[in-house]
């Protein structure tokens, strides 16, 4: 097992009768991009503010490489923090804000002017030393913020939607260099996010949040194919959810209540009457195109739905058409209650 | 039609102040009719000791206060901006407050009061002038400086002094580098206005003031009862004059500022 990085034990934390965190145990390895992973109110923001050290924790346990930190307070863990609307500094320059924690660490001033210099060339804004925050666009903002955190040379660094202010065209470019910048550092990030999409594409694992609770833990490929819960299934995108006793399922591992059933692993043949295990038959009611592949949405005979993606070079059904469905039984994935 | 609005509006509010400049000008000394013109009521003004003192000493009582005003005032809109739902916030800033809706008549003579019965009680402040203008000043000039504190920390992120203190920042290290430059601008604005309220307070200055502390307005107004003099007309064109080199002076910094990018401005 290799040594980790920061560990989180029993972690609780609420606001009032809120419960934002429950007993909450999570653990991150060094040199790993950890995505936090849930709607509003799940408490990924929560768990960011307690490991920077702005909240404090009603009990348990943080330790970074060990060390108790729990209750030390921010200024004194080295663990950096890119905000969300990156709260940098209206009365400073780029250079001066990226310049402000070494400032504080007491670094010498030409030490400071070369680690500067360095981390502007790293997040490619050589020639907006002078600039003021307000004289800058959205993009240079989040990368000066980037630039802020990573001088500090931090073993970890904390993200809080480090993309939700950008463009939607500027976002995929940046969470590539993110990932990048990563790389080059070899630090730990962990990311908070709303966005499935974000963290299964960014992370080397993900973590689901729900009420304050851990969901599911694992890589993206893990988690996106064997979703445990109703709940993540449906948060990580549009699976079907299917009851065994709605229909006639055989599944690999039997025994669940429910299944998750992917809309691209479910073959649509029209006008067909095929019946038995793992099949059914319906009527064409709603579609979607998509680009690469249609969504269909199928009312089954027995009752329900079940949404159906068409690669587009397979043959369409005509809206109303009747359909038959069906799928290998290793493409249910039991689900815990 | 619309132009006709706009000289009768700012006739309104000008060509009183542009008659006093004017007469101050006026060679008669009736201080209402012009008489040709002559810079005699200038230089009488400058040999005239009593307003010379009485001005001399408002600019102190008003920077004094202004400055103790801000102090205070600085700490309390702080604590209102900043330190949460502590207990008895809500009376605290209602206390803090107070002094902007009472009327000054009761503000003064409470004021009166207080310093009188403190001198019957522990010898301090010994009779009445400069000193306790100045005190009273501050008090009304604090609850000023408060609101505009407040206001302007109520408006700035509190996100920022998060940043500071992730990157190593102490408390003291993020109130002196990020916080106090954030409310410099609300600090510098609450001293003025403390100053101009302190500098044309008349009310309060005549209640508190013993023979020793005569400002400027305490004299002008006497003035008035024993027959003006257009001394006092040369001495409205001065103070104009200077209030308009002041605003023009700061205006041209924060222009500058600007120009080299600087800062939020207000």
């Amino acid at each position: 097992m290799p040594p980790l990085l920061l560990e989180a034990r029993g972690l609780r934390r609420s606001y009032g009768a809120a419960v934002a965190l429950e007993a909450l145990d999570l653990a991150i390895l060094p040199g790993e991009f950890f995505a936090l992973l849930g709607g509003s109110g799940s408490g990924k923001s929560t768990l960011l503010r307690l490991i920077a050290g702005l909240e404090a924790p009603d009990g348990g346990t943080l330790l970074l490489e060990g060390r108790d930190i729990t209750r030390d307070p921010p200024w004194a863990r080295p663990v950096h923090m890119m905000f969300q609307s990156y709260a940098l500094f209206p009365h400073m320059s780029v250079a001066e804000n990226i310049g402000y924690g070494l400032r504080r660490a007491g670094v010498a001033k030409a030490e400071q002017a070369r680690r500067v210099a360095e981390v502007l060339a790293l997040v490619k804004l050589e020639g907006f030393a002078a600039r003021r925050p307000h004289q800058i666009s959205g993009g240079q903002k989040q990368r000066v913020a980037l630039a802020r955190s990573l001088v500090m040379r931090p073993k970890l660094l904390l993200l809080d939607e480090p993309l939700a202010a950008l463009d939607a065209g500027l976002r995929e470019q940046t969470g590539f260099e993110l990932r990048a910048l990563q790389r080059a550092t070899g630090a730990a990030f962990v990311m908070v996010t709303h966005d499935q999409g974000e963290a299964l594409a960014l992370a080397d694992r993900v973590a689901v949040l729900e009420g304050g609770r851990l969901m599911q833990v694992g890589s993206p490929e893990a988690v996106y194919a064997r979703p445990s819960s109703a709940f993540v299934a449906r948060f990580l995108g549009a699976a079907n959810i299917v009851e065994a006793a709605c229909l006639s399922l055989a599944a690999a591992e039997p025994g669940a209540a429910a299944y998750a059933l992917r809309p691209e692993r479910i073959r649509l043949t029209p006008g067909g009457e095929a019946i038995g295990a793992n099949a059914a038959i319906g009527q064409v009611r709603e579609a979607a195109f998509r680009g690469d592949a249609t969504l269909f949405v199928v009312a089954l005979d027995g009752g329900g739905e079940l949404r159906v993606m068409v690669p587009a070079d397979d043959p369409m059904p005509a809206m109303g058409e009747r359909v038959a469905l069906a799928w290998d039984p290793d493409d249910l994935v039991p689900l815990a209650a | 039609m619309w132009r006709g609005v706009l000289v009768l509006g700012l006739g309104f509010l000008w060509v009183p102040v542009l008659l006093l400049v004017g007469f101050a000008f006026s060679a008669d000394r009736i201080p209402f009719q012009w008489g040709g013109f002559s810079l005699h009521w200038f230089a009488a003004l400058a040999t005239n000791e009593r307003l010379v003192e009485a001005a001399w000493l408002s600019l102190r009582v008003a920077s004094g206060s202004a400055t103790l005003a801000t102090l205070i005032g600085g700490v309390a809109g702080f604590a209102l901006a900043r330190w949460g739902a502590f207990a008895g916030r809500g009376l605290f800033g209602a206390l803090i407050g107070a002094p902007l809706v009472l009327p000054e008549v009761v503000t003064a003579l409470a004021m009166l009061l207080l310093f009188v019965t403190l001198e019957a009680a522990i010898g301090w402040p010994a009779g009445r002038g400069a000193l306790t203008i100045l005190l009273a000043h501050a008090t009304l000039g604090a609850a000023y400086v408060a609101v505009v504190v407040q206001a302007r920390l109520a408006g700035t992120e509190r996100v920022l002094e998060e940043a500071a203190m992730d990157l190593g920042a102490g408390p003291l290290a993020t109130f002196r580098t990020i916080t106090l430059p954030l409310m410099a601008p609300a600090l510098a604005a609450g001293w003025l206005l403390a100053f101009t309220l302190s500098f044309d307070d008349l009310v309060i200055a005549s209640f508190v003031s013993g023979p020793a502390g005569t400002t400027l307005p305490v004299l002008v107004f006497s003035a008035l009862r024993l027959g003006l003099t257009p001394e006092i007309n040369a001495l409205g064109a001065v103070i104009l004059a200077l209030a308009g080199l002041c605003v023009a002076l700061a205006a041209l910094l924060l222009r500058a500022r600007w120009l080299e990018g600087g800062g939020e401005g207000g």
